[in-house]
């Protein structure tokens, strides 16, 4: 067993731990931190990968940017108390029923691939090939992809003054 | 590592979304849980991206799957921001942001 492999090993388990930890904690406040967890761990496997660019954008954006506006929205809504108010029993067990019907039938699927797949093997490679890193992404990005991009401009500019326009009061 | 841990991780990481956009009443906790599906949905693209590394004559393949990573991450927020607004002028309406008090906007 290689050093790679503990450490996938590794970060797979942190990354449920962090993000059960997210749904599982009474405090607001506590989830968002936990996610912001789960999200350095999902930065390590991107890092494992060899895709360093997003990782980095992973961390800055997601990490940085989108969870400081969470906290941000918590602190002012002064919510950082448990005053969630006891849900249905009925209904908390419908849910985990639900969505353990759905991990299953997953899960399920992928040994059923797994097994028809046999001797071939597919792997995803570690700390090889450079298609992660930023020269080679960005090349792509500006020449076959600029159309796109040019796209994300105006979504942000309508989703800039979307928020403008719900948020201002009236 | 063969591709079917990966698959199970996301997967797993999937459903613990799921699980908590049903079992939690508050919007914004219910918001994080789809930020973590989208992550979920990330993490198999690259890597997807990576399995088709090893071409031996196109050394770029798969380099679109981060490239797509790349556009939901943008998309994830734009989301957040418009998302976060309106759970903003909830909080204004109501005073709360449990989702069971939503039918109040009808009036």
């Amino acid at each position: 067993m290689g050093i790679n492999t503990i450490l996938f090993s590794v970060l797979s388990v942190l990354t449920i731990f962090c993000a059960i930890m997210v749904i599982a904690s009474k405090n607001p406040v506590h989830s968002v931190l936990w996610l912001v967890a789960t999200f350095f761990t999902i930065s390590g496997h991107y890092i494992l990968l060899n895709a360093q660019f997003l990782a980095i954008v992973n961390i800055i954006v997601y990490a940085g940017a989108i969870m400081v506006l969470f906290l941000f929205v918590i602190m002012l809504m002064n919510l950082n108390s448990n005053t969630e108010q006891r849900k249905n029993l009925w209904m908390k067990l419908a849910g985990i029923v639900s969505a353990g019907m759905l991990l299953w039938i997953l899960i399920s699927a992928v040994r059923t691939y797994t097994e028809q797949l046999g001797k071939q093997k597919l792997n995803a490679t570690f700390n090889t090939g450079n298609i992660g890193l930023i020269k080679n992404l960005g090349s792509v990005l500006f020449t076959q992809y600029a159309f796109p991009f040019e796209i994300c401009s105006v979504l942000f500019l309508s989703a800039m003054v979307g928020a403008v326009v719900i948020g201002k009061k009236q | 590592m063969p591709i079917q841990y990966y698959i199970a991780l996301a997967v797993t990481l999937f459903c613990i979304g799921v699980l908590g956009v049903l079992i939690r009443r508050n919007a914004i906790i219910i918001f994080m849980c789809i930020e973590m599906m989208l992550n979920a949905a990330n993490l198999l693209l690259v890597a997807f991206s990576k399995t088709h590394a090893a071409l031996p004559n196109n050394p770029l393949a798969g380099i679109d799957g981060q490239l797509f990573v790349f556009f939901v991450m943008v998309v994830a927020a734009a989301e957040v921001s418009v998302g976060l607004a309106i759970i903003v002028m909830m909080y204004r309406n109501t005073h709360s942001v449990d989702i069971n008090f939503l039918n109040r906007l009808k009036n």
